[in-house]
């Protein structure tokens, strides 16, 4: 019995990664074909660096993500100090509850929300609004700001109150206390939701389909508008070093001993 | 102690007002197009107009459901596996598990795409053992293969998580009180891992029903869904209306599934590790 459950288990794990290794297998064929393998080449990564969308695309993403994920930490972090400070239930609960409502809601209807804002707001005369970086960086600091809330606000409730008191009493001013005391204590859930935020940023794609313009791709969305229509090697060859990218990225993660932190109670995935 | 300092006082305040402008203000216009034709005028047509797509909400749902039960019935045994494993194993497949949730949603519908198409790498190896080609892509199979394929993970990780917070103390007694394994999966395990189960589905129910990128590439277009309505109306203006009353009701079903559903479990089980 134990035997067959760690048979079901490793087939269930090879069958999950089958299609992401036949995909990484592929994108050194030479040959851009599922049907031989001609030989290891690094072909299509070289076709791939020598597109300039691409490599536009690659930077916008990671302008984007590290703008969005700092924007919301900042935000978010606050954001968790006043939840915990507050003495009103209510207030505590309706803003933790709105916060979480781009957790809950399916990705499509936060893009198409968001959209419709945008189109509205554009309408209004003397409001600059354009689809593109700003757009962008709005819908995706909104997306981050639940995940940050909710690595940071545990932190707070965790950390012994008296030693804010103690500072306090020993003379500090409370905006020092919060610098010297409170800031190390809640840093480990700052720097987890930092990096899940910069991690959501760059993988998503529904919502930023719905907020960005043709001038302003992410990586996702270059990967979307060229595999609309055919099968390209240079696609594997790019899907290939995101898997990499990722790999490397959870692995230091790992070392890092950055643990056991609630990413989602309940939520939006893709 | 009683004295809150000015940061503590405001702290919240950006956040509050981020979340009126970019979350409440959105959603009420999704509520504003539902109810307005294209000149802004109010309406209801948009609204009665749904009725002519009761199928798709139908066939979405099908989709959804199956993808969702089978995810269940694969993932469930799967997370009770490693639940029992010794911790260093547990700690290394549950880095297993989460690798393909970082991995971007397309690039993983794009791969099971190279091995199911038509002249993908499942057909060339009928083809070259002398079989006939079977056609995948394009059939619900595929499209629910997909789903299940992409949100697997995302129902065995919170029941993993609720089975692993589990004391291991009851096994014992239910063992010293006469259960055997079966019966103590049935009878302990299964109960209280109810939280991280209601988790599981509603993780991978609700991106599986509002999916448009799985159904485009492994459906071939011969299906719609939801999603794929939805992102269809907002490609042209003069249907974001009909499009945001799609969302709208959308939406409202998925919220009011969801709350349901967490009336079934505790508030804070069920979580998800990072």
């Amino acid at each position: 019995m134990k035997k067959l459950s760690h048979v079901y288990m490793w087939v269930v794990f090879a069958l999950l990664y089958a299609p992401i290794l036949v995909l990484v297998l592929f994108s050194f064929n030479r040959a851009g074909s599922l049907n031989h393998f001609s030989g290891f080449s690094l072909y299509w990564y070289r076709e791939l660096f020598r597109d300039a969308t691409a490599l536009t695309a690659l930077r916008n993403s990671l302008v984007l993500a590290v703008s969005s994920s700092l924007i919301a930490t900042v935000i978010g972090t606050l954001a968790a100090l006043g939840i915990d400070r507050t003495r009103s239930k209510f207030l505590k609960g309706s803003l933790t509850s709105v916060t979480n409502i781009p957790m809950m809601n399916p990705d499509i209807v936060t893009g198409v929300s968001m959209m419709l804002l945008f189109v509205a707001a554009a309408s209004v005369p003397f409001l600059p609004v354009r689809f593109g970086f700003t757009t962008m960086l709005i819908a995706h600091t909104t997306f981050n700001l639940p995940y940050i809330i909710l690595s940071v606000l545990p932190r707070f409730r965790q950390m012994d109150k008296h030693l804010r008191e103690a500072a306090l009493d020993l003379g500090c001013t409370p905006a020092k206390t919060f610098f010297k005391v409170e800031l190390p204590a809640i840093l480990p859930g700052i720097v987890s939701g930092l990096m899940i935020g910069f991690t959501l940023s760059l993988d998503d794609f529904v919502i930023s389909h719905f907020v960005s313009s043709p001038d302003f791709q992410t990586l996702p969305l270059y990967v979307y508008n060229q595999t609309a229509h055919e099968i390209k090697y240079s696609m594997y060859a790019l899907c290939a070093l995101m898997v990499f990218a990722i790999l490397a990225l959870l692995l230091a993660v790992n070392f890092a001993g950055a643990k056991g932190e609630k990413k989602q109670k309940n939520g939006g995935a893709a | 102690m009683n004295k809150r300092s000015f940061l503590e006082r405001f702290a919240a305040v950006p956040h509050t007002v981020w979340a009126v402008l970019f979350i409440l203000a959105p959603l009420l216009f999704v509520v504003y197009f539902a109810f307005t034709d294209t000149y802004g005028n109010f309406t209801f047509d948009n609204i009665t107009m749904l009725s002519s797509y009761t199928h798709i909400f139908v066939l979405s749902i099908c989709f959804a459901l199956i993808a969702t039960a089978i995810c269940l019935i694969i993932g469930y045994p799967l997370a009770y596996i490693i639940s029992q494993l010794s911790p260093r194993r547990q700690k290394l497949l549950v880095v297993f598990l989460m690798l393909p949730m970082w991995i971007s949603l397309l690039i993983r519908t794009y791969s099971l795409m190279a091995i199911l198409d038509n002249g993908g790498l499942l057909n060339s190896l009928l083809v070259s053992l002398g079989l006939d080609k079977i056609k995948i892509v394009g059939t619900s199979g595929a499209v629910i293969l997909g789903m299940v394929y992409d949100f697997l993970p995302y129902m065995v990780l919170p029941i993993y998580t609720s089975m692993s917070k589990l004391d291991k103390r009851y096994y014992e007694a239910a063992a010293d009180l006469g259960c055997n394994s079966l019966k103590t999966l049935f009878r302990v395990t299964l109960p209280l891992s109810l939280p991280g189960v209601i988790s599981g589905i509603t993780m991978v129910f609700v991106p599986s029903i509002s999916t448009f990128y799985i159904s485009q590439k492994l459906g071939g277009g011969s299906f719609d869904l939801i999603g794929d309505t939805i992102e269809r109306q907002f490609k042209n203006v003069s249907t974001y209306n009909i499009g945001a009353a799609i969302s709208l009701v959308m939406m409202i079903l998925i919220l009011i599934s969801v709350a349901v559903m967490n009336r079934f479990s505790d508030e804070d089980e069920g979580g998800m590790i990072v």
